[in-house]
């Protein structure tokens, strides 16, 4: 599924991640583990597509329709509702029944009384678990999370570690990467330490 | 082909729609563009020529487009907030074309209340005015929306995107100001049409290369 | 043969073109016969325009590295298209000196509103004035490199459509140029004489290109060079 060799990204004269190897089969779970300035969240933005690497190699073999990033930023607009956001993103992934789809996941992570409410009125931990929705919303075969646990409040958290849990979709990949490991327990199938470069 | 333009419709109706929420932009256009065609009479000897106030007219709406291009992909928020839309599948050129789309809409509500103003401090407008100011606001759309971009990933992007935006923007204002002006603007009305048609594709074609890191 | 030439190309550009520039030099004071309108200062015509043409070729050039850069995914052509466009930047602002100095020799004026090819390289300047702000404020990168390349596409789809909007500008605002001046009707050897100036300056051109560029590509390998020592 996920193929690295080599990996390396620099911004300017800065090198963000160097020498990174990954051999990752679908189904599989990658925990990224590292300090701060390791470079965990350019080698998810790597992953995502948002970056292209300027050394080595990578391999993703999924297409953008399929990848769900969860990122420090939400990617909502703060001047839309969270069901216009999620709308705008359902015709963007062209899901069929959106309006079913969106109403699920706002009432499965607690956002359904708030769903016409400008999403800048809402709590750091709710934008999370928005930004979560919409990282779900198109049934990705691919997850990517980068320091989930960070922005979430323990509700949040909850809801994440049970969607972690469910079989459904199934051969579904996930990389996460998290200063908190203990939190996912034995989840994981592969670890990626790295270290600042 | 269906689901492009469904992308590109999407992706206009939410910058409206963020457009008429945050109330940002368009009011201070408004009132930038009035302004300045008040500034201008004080700048304006007495018996200035129509070919002045013309002049001064383009100059305004030059600047006031200024203003909604910087607005529309430079302001720090919308920087991050595109990751989303380039995570999706969608076409990278749709987001230009839904962008460009908003940007000509912003600028057609300024003209909206410019050419009045104008018709009511100077001149009257004619509708090769008109003509000129659409055809000019499409060039002005289409390459700003790109420009924008490119600025975006640079330092001091807000004194980046008018140095990168006036030299080609020369050509707009001689093809408005002579579809203004001049006795046969159908001319200066086609080369607008011409700028419009060779940027528009440009800028169409060569979006994604700008926006992606 | 092939391989001397190869590892002596530098030389052999810089003596071609210092042999050239001297000719081109000596014929164009002392051999082509003087202007019978303009003088003596009709000279300057045999830098001035050379000059004006080298700008436009390496306008051109940046723009052909450009389109490689973004349709072969050469990342080479970053360096070569950058290196270009300046080349371009410094034969346009000579053009714009020799212009403003044939024109006070002529006119009396250090700068005119008619004369198309001014005014076309004083655009072109900001143009790729602002190429060098755009390269300066982005982080270099795959990113910056695929900008400026754009930007640089889009400066040789701007000097046609200038050129046509410089002239619609002329008719309209300028109605009667004050200043007019046909290209000198030119004799034989005029001709002969601004060949060998043209090919001069292209050489030289040629040569200072390589120069830059070699220059631009050891400090590339240089700091990735420092980067894995450290």
């Amino acid at each position: 599924m996920i193929r690295a060799r080599g990996l390396g990204r620099r911004f300017g004269d800065k090198r963000a991640l160097t020498g990174v190897d990954v051999d990752l089969h679908r189904g599989e779970f990658l925990l990224v583990t590292g300090p701060n300035g390791s470079g965990k969240t350019t080698f998810m933005r790597l992953l995502a597509g948002l970056l292209v690497p300027t050394a080595g190699e990578l391999e993703v073999e999924t297409d953008r329709a399929r990848v769900g990033f969860l990122s420090h930023d939400p990617l909502v607009y703060r001047e839309l509702t969270p069901l216009e956001n999620l709308d705008l993103y359902g015709r963007l992934y062209r899901i069929s029944e959106r309006r079913e789809r969106i109403g699920m996941l706002l009432e499965r992570f607690g956002l359904w009384d708030a769903r016409a409410e400008p999403t800048a009125d809402l709590s750091r931990g709710m934008l999370q678990r928005l930004a979560l929705c919409r990282t779900l919303l198109h049934q990705p075969e691919l997850l990517l999370l980068d320091e989930p646990f960070t922005a979430l409040d323990t509700a949040g958290a909850e809801l994440l570690l049970d969607e972690l849990g469910r079989p459904e979709p199934r051969d579904r990949t996930v990389v996460v990467s998290s200063h908190q490991p203990e939190r996912l327990a034995d989840r994981p199938t592969a670890r990626l330490a790295l270290v600042p470069a | 082909m269906s689901g492009y333009f469904a992308d590109v419709t999407a992706l206009a109706r939410k910058d409206l729609l963020v457009e008429l929420r945050s109330r940002d932009t368009v009011p201070a256009m408004l009132l930038f563009v009035v302004g300045a065609l008040v500034v201008f009479h004080f700048a304006l000897p007495e018996d200035s020529s129509r070919l002045a106030a013309a002049g001064m007219l383009w100059i305004a709406l030059l600047f006031t487009a200024l203003l909604a291009l910087v607005r529309s992909f430079v302001a720090e928020r919308e920087g991050t907030v595109i990751d989303g839309l380039l995570l999706a599948p969608c076409d990278r050129s749709a987001i230009w074309l839904a962008k460009s789309l908003s940007v000509f809409a912003f600028l057609a509500f300024a003209e909206a209340v410019a050419l009045p103003a104008f018709a009511l401090f100077y001149e009257p407008v004619t509708w090769e005015l008109i003509a000129g100011v659409a055809l000019a606001n499409v060039g002005i759309a289409a390459v700003g929306t790109l420009l924008g971009a490119m600025a975006a990933a640079a330092r001091a992007r807000e004194l980046l995107l008018p140095l990168l935006f006036l030299p080609l923007a020369i050509p707009l204002i001689v093809g408005g100001v002579g579809a203004t002006l001049a006795e046969d603007p159908a001319r200066y009305l086609g080369f607008l049409a011409l700028y419009d048609l060779i940027f528009a594709i440009l800028s169409w074609a060569s979006f994604e290369y700008v926006v992606t890191e | 043969m092939s391989t001397w030439l190869r590892n002596n190309g530098a030389v052999v550009l810089a003596s071609a073109a210092a042999v050239l520039l001297v000719t081109g030099l000596g014929l164009a004071l002392l051999w082509a016969p003087e202007d019978a309108d303009q003088g003596p200062s009709q000279r300057i015509f045999y830098i001035h325009v050379p000059v004006a043409l080298t700008a436009y070729v390496f306008f051109g050039w940046a723009a052909w590295k450009a389109f490689r850069l973004l349709w072969k995914r050469d990342d080479r052509a970053d360096l070569e298209s950058y290196t270009a466009v300046h080349m371009g930047v410094i034969f346009g602002v000579l053009t714009l000196v020799t212009g403003s100095i044939w024109a006070k020799i002529s006119w009396g004026v250090w700068w005119t509103w008619s004369e198309r090819q001014l005014v076309l390289f004083l655009i072109l300047f900001l143009f790729y004035s602002a190429y060098f702000m755009l390269r300066y404020s982005t982080e270099p990168g795959p990113r910056r490199a695929r900008t400026s390349a754009v930007y640089a596409l889009f400066g040789a789809v701007l000097l046609p459509v200038s050129f046509l909007a410089i002239r619609l500008a002329e008719q309209l605002l300028h109605p009667a140029p004050l200043f007019n001046r046909d290209g000198p009707q030119m004799s034989a050897s005029m001709f002969l004489t601004f060949c060998v100036c043209l090919a001069a300056m292209l050489t030289l051109a040629a040569t200072l290109y390589r120069i830059e560029l070699t220059g631009k590509r050891v400090d590339a390998r240089l700091r990735e060079l420092r980067e894995h020592l450290t």
